[in-house]
């Protein structure tokens, strides 16, 4: 296998992607740059067109008109060799219910020929104690969990997850950042889409702000705060800067994962 | 791809549901139209004497003695009432001559014919007539050629249609409308494989149910296996694949489950009614016959009966084997074309 992390190769890099559907413009005309090795974070309300971009950088759909590179190899020729290369968690993938979370990565597993022993993927997100249970009986934190040990079961080199905390209680959703922020450690490349600012702020090297499938903006979380002018803005509230009301939450509740 | 199978079993194995109307259904089916259909003596025809004229008691005690008949006796009114609901299915009124006698019956009503006849050998041999022949019977029934022996080859041959449209159509239209389907093709996982994984599964259940709905059918009913049962799996097996490609095309398109089952029942229904499985296919016009015989399930039916009953041997049924074969290729290479894969 060639060297898959240079400087100059970005991870993943797409230009002017545009799709539509029937009705909508869901990416009108959209540029991405991302290096290896980065933890970058789409953000844009409900219909921005994140999915869409994901999607397409995926290769699950195929862009109107456009450029995509992902790794420096393309969908059109390259697609088995990146399939083996990336984990992906979709928005809202259902897996079988009847299954148990071992035969479910053992299924994912099959696929991949250079996959990761299941063991230390169970463990890695924090379900060795429902290992042998049926996936229909886990609760929401431990689906996403699960949905993100398939993404990474196949050893990939870069992680696509779209919205992974959206619906997460403040502990399961500290319970994924702490494991995106150890893959990345390992010097893996992260694509991820939220809602959520403080998610952003919190595990984006860079973020691209998205709205009517255009990039508004993009940068660091801090240049993007820097280039605020506080002047517009209506008065602040009243606000600790150490904590939030998200921290009293969590720290109220325990910091523990409570298996449901 | 052996884990995409093992899958496909366990998925099935955890429904209950799914079990019970692969295996057990049918053969509660079996048990109960067998048991409806059971093989009875000989039905005794009931017949009425009306007792107003002088010579009936002696008309009724010749008759009585005929062992086939059960005979009541009537008043005038009460005969006329028995006749008309049924309840008889003829009327003797002895005339008013000692040697005359009258039939009162529906020409229409086979029962009422053959009750004519029983009747008026009773009465010719009561007043003393003796037949210049001598006969003797001898009482058979075959096995093959009862209800019983129809209906297993035809519910073997639905059972394979149902299980490998249902079971292909629902799981793979369940995959699809939960997304999954379009997080498997996110993996490096072979589309072919994943569509050959489901067949597989077919193949290993389809050994299970042909052997409990004939093995029930042999034992209980001593339903006939004159056939080679090498030739006899063969030709399951491979109406099961071809259903299996018409189970794939029928889940190629639809997004929901309600939508497939739409399709589903749309696609089995005709094939319930003309195919043979319930009643012979020969009862309906012969023009359109050669459609019914192009059907799928109309092939395999015949193809099973003729191995299981007539012990034809697989070069016999190959006209059914072709058309099976036909539209198994067919529908397959049209769900890979049609196939939405996410």
């Amino acid at each position: 296998m060639m060297t898959l992390v240079e400087e100059s190769v970005p991870a993943l890099r797409g230009q002017g992607l545009r799709k539509a559907y029937s009705d909508v413009v869901a990416v009108d005309g959209l540029d991405l740059r991302v290096d290896a090795g980065e933890c970058f974070g789409l953000l844009g309300p409900n219909g921005a067109g994140k999915t869409t971009t994901i999607e397409i950088c995926e290769g699950l759909l195929t862009a109107d008109s456009g450029d995509v590179e992902v790794l420096g190899r393309r969908w059109e020729t390259d697609e088995k060799d990146l399939r083996e290369l990336l984990g992906i968690q979709l928005q809202d993938t259902q897996l079988s219910e009847k299954l148990t979370v071992d035969e479910t990565l053992t299924l994912f597993q099959s696929f991949y020929r250079d996959a990761r022993d299941i063991g230390r993927v169970i463990d890695q997100v924090e379900l060795s104690e429902k290992r042998h249970s049926r996936v229909g009986g886990l609760s929401g934190g431990q689906k996403q969990r699960l949905a993100i040990a398939c993404a990474l079961v196949g050893n990939p080199q870069l992680l696509f997850l779209d919205e992974p905390t959206t619906g997460l209680d403040p502990v399961s959703r500290r319970q994924l950042w702490e494991l995106i922020s150890k893959f990345q450690a390992e010097g893996k490349t992260i694509v991820l889409t939220t809602h959520y600012m403080e998610e952003a702020e919190r595990l984006c090297d860079r973020v691209a702000i998205v709205d009517h499938g255009k990039v508004i903006a993009m940068g660091t979380p801090r240049e993007l705060i820097d280039s605020v002018d506080v002047s517009h803005l209506p008065p602040p509230e009243p606000r600790k800067t150490s904590a939030t009301l998200e921290d009293v939450f969590v720290s109220l509740t325990g910091r523990g994962l409570h298996d449901e | 791809m052996a884990q995409l199978t093992l899958v496909r079993f366990r998925e099935f194995i955890r429904e209950p549901e799914a079990v019970f109307w692969t295996f057990v259904f049918p053969i509660l089916l079996a048990a109960g139209l067998g048991i409806a259909f059971r093989q009875r003596g000989p039905d005794k025809v009931q017949i009425g004497v009306v007792t107003s004229a002088p010579g009936s008691s002696t008309v009724a005690q010749s008759l009585t003695k005929d062992s086939s008949l059960v005979v009541t006796t009537y008043d005038d009114s009460a005969a006329a009432l028995a006749l008309r609901t049924g309840k008889v299915a003829l009327l003797v009124v002895p005339g008013s001559a000692k040697d005359s006698v009258h039939y009162i019956y529906d020409r229409g009503r086979s029962d009422a014919v053959s009750a004519r006849v029983l009747v008026d050998r009773a009465v010719q041999a009561g007043a003393g007539r003796i037949d210049p022949v001598r006969v003797s019977d001898s009482y058979v029934t075959e096995a093959g050629s009862r209800y019983i022996d129809f209906l297993i080859p035809g519910l073997l041959g639905m059972n394979l249609m149902g299980s490998s449209i249902w079971g292909l159509g629902f799981a793979i239209v369940t995959a699809r409308s939960k997304k999954l389907l379009k997080r498997l093709m996110a993996t490096p996982m072979s589309r072919v494989q994943y569509l050959l994984s489901f067949l597989c599964s077919r193949l290993v259940f389809l050994i299970l149910e042909v052997a409990t709905l004939l093995g029930f059918g042999h034992w209980a009913f001593g339903v006939p296996l004159r056939g080679s049962l090498v030739a006899l799996f063969l030709i399951a097996l491979l109406g099961a694949i071809s259903f299996g490609g018409l189970g794939l095309l029928t889940a190629s398109r639809a997004r929901t489950t309600e939508a497939v089952s739409g399709i589903m029942n749309f696609i089995m229904l005709p094939m319930w009614i003309f195919s043979g499985v319930f009643f012979s296919s020969s009862n309906f016009p012969s023009g359109i016959q050669p459609f019914i015989k192009l059907l799928p399930l109309t092939a395999l039916n015949d193809a099973l009966r003729a191995n299981m009953l007539e012990g034809a041997s697989f070069a016999t049924v190959s006209p059914q084997i072709l058309v099976i074969l036909v539209w198994g290729v067919v529908t397959f290479f049209a769900a890979l074309k049609l196939f939405r894969w996410r």
